[in-house]
């Protein structure tokens, strides 16, 4: 690793770190607790930053899965898999998370309606997409075949994001696009999403490395062969 | 303080999930590393040996 890299690595995790000590600072020190939902609201400042990076993952997937089709190098694969990975990890805490909020607020854990069928279904759709990728065997075929997957997966995320425009579902509208959040809590917000967005710009370089290092043992292996 | 363990059970499942994906990608990276140098000793023999 060059040493602009480990410059890059070393300020990325000190404004990751910086970012959410002020984010964990914010929601449990700084901003006041929702009047009619009580402190259990307050898993809202990082269900929603966690979605967002969700949605981002897989945005980052569709693009690199159409820039290897287009280009053919391995290392936009190794970006569109790390990222598809991170994407399910999130989306399965979105899945986890949203229920503990749902209970207590709901009085249920689970409930079929759009916004959450749609998003069990991107998370399935995803974890087709790792799949793929495992059974496949040969890298360059299985590089192929899940980039049309990241592509044609990702069309559920419009459909997730609008879910609650398009029907009538449990789960909340978009209430930050509407107003309906106070000044602190907006702000508290945005320092969620931005602490977020830096944890995930690490884990996909640290994740597209580690691909990219297993593409170089096999490259290695085979020249022993 | 009402409903303080479905935040407290929310944030802790979302730091082990991190933490632990972090770890995850350490530990293989370091592995695979390893890996990579002892590959990198042994197809560097065989030309050494022929100079």
């Amino acid at each position: 690793m060059n040493k602009k890299n480990i410059l890059r690595d070393y300020l990325l995790a000190g404004l990751g770190i910086g970012l959410m000590i002020a984010a964990l600072y914010m929601v449990f020190m700084y901003v006041p607790t929702d009047k009619h939902t009580g402190i259990v609201q307050r898993i809202f400042y990082f269900h929603v930053p966690v979605a967002w990076v969700a949605f981002l993952a897989f945005f980052i997937t569709f693009i690199y899965s159409i820039l290897y089709l287009w280009k053919r190098n391995m290392k936009l694969d190794a970006i569109a898999s790390a990222s598809a990975e991170i994407g399910v990890i999130f989306t399965t805490l979105v899945l986890i998370t949203g229920p503990i909020w749902a209970k207590p607020i709901w009085g249920i854990w689970w409930t079929w309606d759009a916004r959450l069928t749609t998003s069990l279904v991107l998370w399935v759709i995803y974890i087709a997409y790792l799949l793929v990728r495992s059974f496949t065997g040969e890298p360059g075929r299985s590089a192929r075949y899940s980039a049309v997957v990241g592509i044609i997966g990702f069309i559920d995320v419009p459909i997730v994001f609008l879910t609650v425009n398009l029907w009538r579902t449990q789960h909340p509208t978009a209430i930050i696009f509407e107003g309906g959040l106070t000044t602190p809590m907006l702000i508290t917000l945005m320092v969620c999403i931005a602490a977020f967005t830096v944890l995930y710009i690490i884990l996909t370089i640290q994740d597209a490395r580690l691909k990219n290092m297993e593409s170089e043992v096999r490259r290695l292996n085979n020249r022993l062969v | 303080m009402e409903n303080l363990g479905y935040l407290f059970a929310a944030y802790t499942l979302i730091w082990v999930a991190i933490f632990g994906y972090i770890l995850f990608i350490h530990i293989k990276q370091r592995k695979l590393q390893q890996q990579i140098e002892l590959l990198q000793k042994a197809t560097e023999k065989p030309e050494s040996a022929n100079d």
